[in-house]
């Protein structure tokens, strides 16, 4: 059963990804992306980490996709606008990340060791657990995200305020 | 064998407490619709609806009927396919939050207890609030794909304000968890038994709350996306038929179910003192929940019939400088509190 629904979602998650990539009118790119986003927090939840899944819908699906889809609208960005490159671009830009990913691929593969979920304790994805973790095992990383997202806060509002003297 | 059996009887509950739900959503829509005129009505001292039926009781029907049998009209340029699932996907979300409310504790009537609850999820809150996020997408792919200029506004303004007011919506109900120590909706309708409720603690976190769910729910004063002395009928202007129907009930939807949450995260849930939940083969606590929801409807309707619309600056100007703040400042003192009187 579990195995049905990985392969269900994974198929759903990179058809829709594709999609994402070569739909022409950025729009739909990013309504496809949403429905990868989807897909992948299905995977989450099937790794028993409901959380995780739970924020990425909320933080990527529900405010950053919007945003997204806000400044496209704006902008009134649609298929004719979309820059057009030639063939041999496309070409060239397909091989080059291709290489990428092999090389990407290829370099994790022995280096990483990829544990199954089974192994793992049921309650690992849990929210008592994950901020258990985030503040004792690795709460300094955790506190330089936090001051991270703040510098990037301010710097948002300065942008946002360019007109004013600084 | 035992287990399949078990098993069978689950899905068979849930599966019936899922229609039963969806039904009494779709009830409450269609008469919340009903008593918003008679709440208007009342209001300008008018009658309002009084034709079909008695007391004017069989309007949303006649609405219903109405709805269907109007002409299904779509513009030239819109976008065929995201322009006819933008309802959809507007519905299916204000229907998909009703599952993680725990609408009692236990139906003692049957053999087996029933749990009135479609899915105990340990997350319960930011299920509720992931869904609440994901509503703009119907407004903003409706207005978008429309292809009129009145619709993007709407569309426009209906993603901002959301977006806005889900900030301060989130830091209210973090103040909530904290106080109560859990994500999962059934464990803080537990907690507040009797006249415990978290309003005592929660004065200002409630206030914040209430007013970010009126903005969510597109609510008059906030209803700026379908401003219709500014944007003709804002980000559903092209949309006709059945089609709207499912816009505007939806944001029936919508209310009930903000009112839900109100109701279980602030006042109590099912609790209420000197009545047992459990009353009535457990049905008491359903009536009493359904009371205060009901309460709550009408003081969005009140509101909606008595305060005059806000200004799209001054919405903004609400929602980053005065909401948010607070509800920080909501927030620390929460977490002050908690820490001098529970540790």
């Amino acid at each position: 059963m579990t195995l049905y629904l990985f392969l269900t979602l994974a198929v759903v998650s990179v058809i829709t990804a594709l999609l994402m990539v070569f739909s022409k009118s950025p729009v739909r790119s990013v309504l496809y992306l949403i429905l990868t986003f989807f897909a992948i927090a299905g995977q989450y939840i099937l790794l028993n980490a409901q959380f995780l899944a739970v924020v990425h819908i909320i933080v990527y699906a529900g405010a950053i996709m919007v945003l997204f889809l806000f400044v496209l609208m704006m902008l009134n960005l649609n298929s004719d606008t979309e820059p057009q490159k030639s063939t041999v671009w496309k070409l060239t830009a397909g091989i080059a990340s291709g290489l990428l990913l092999v090389t990407l691929v290829g370099a994790l593969r022995g280096s990483i060791q990829i544990s199954t979920p089974a192994e793992a304790n049921g309650r690992v994805g849990l929210v008592e657990n994950l901020g258990r973790v985030l503040f004792t095992d690795f709460v300094v990383p955790f506190e330089i995200a936090g001051i991270l997202f703040l510098a990037a806060m301010v710097g948002a509002v300065l942008v946002g305020k360019r007109d004013l003297q600084v | 064998m035992l287990i399949l059996l078990f098993d069978t009887a689950l899905i068979l509950e849930k599966s019936i407490l899922v229609i039963v739900l969806f039904l009494i959503t779709l009830g409450v829509a269609a008469y919340s619709t009903y008593g918003e005129r008679k709440v208007a009505a009342f209001i300008q001292d008018r009658l309002g609806p009084n034709r079909a039926g008695p007391f004017g009781l069989l309007q949303p029907l006649a609405d219903g009927v109405k709805f269907f049998t109007k002409e299904d009209f779509m513009p030239n340029a819109a976008e065929r396919w995201l322009y006819i699932l933008a309802p959809g996907a507007f519905m299916f979300v204000a229907c998909m939050t009703s599952a993680v409310i725990p609408w009692g504790t236990q139906l003692t009537i049957f053999p087996r207890p029933v749990d009135l609850q479609v899915a105990d999820i340990n997350i319960g809150i930011l299920y509720v609030m992931g869904f609440t996020s994901l509503g703009v997408y119907g407004i903003m792919i409706g207005g978008w794909s429309s292809n009129n200029k009145y619709s993007l506004y709407g569309a426009i303004r209906a993603s901002s304000q959301m977006i806005s007011y889900e900030l301060a919506m989130g830091l209210s109900i973090i103040a909530v968890v904290m106080l109560t120590g859990t994500l999962s909706l059934k464990e803080i309708a537990a907690q507040q038994t009797g006249f415990n409720w978290n309003i005592w603690y929660q004065p200002l976190g409630f206030l914040l709350f209430f007013i970010c769910s009126l903005a969510e729910c597109n609510r008059a004063p906030f209803d700026m996306a379908e401003c219709e002395t500014e944007l003709v009928g804002g980000y559903h202007t092209e949309y006709s038929s059945m089609k709207l129907g499912f816009y505007l009930f939806a944001e029936y939807i919508n209310m009930f179910i903000s009112c839900t949450i109100i109701a279980t995260l602030y006042f109590g849930g099912y609790n209420f003192p000197g009545v047992d939940p459990g009353w009535l083969g457990g049905f008491m606590g359903p009536i009493v929940l359904f009371a205060k929801i009901f309460f709550f409807i009408f003081v969005f309707m009140w509101i909606r019939w008595t305060i005059p619309r806000f200004r799209y600056d001054q919405l903004m100007h609400l929602g980053w400088k005065s909401l948010i703040p607070l509800a920080i400042l909501n927030m620390l003192l929460t977490g002050a509190g908690v820490l001098l009187f529970e540790n």
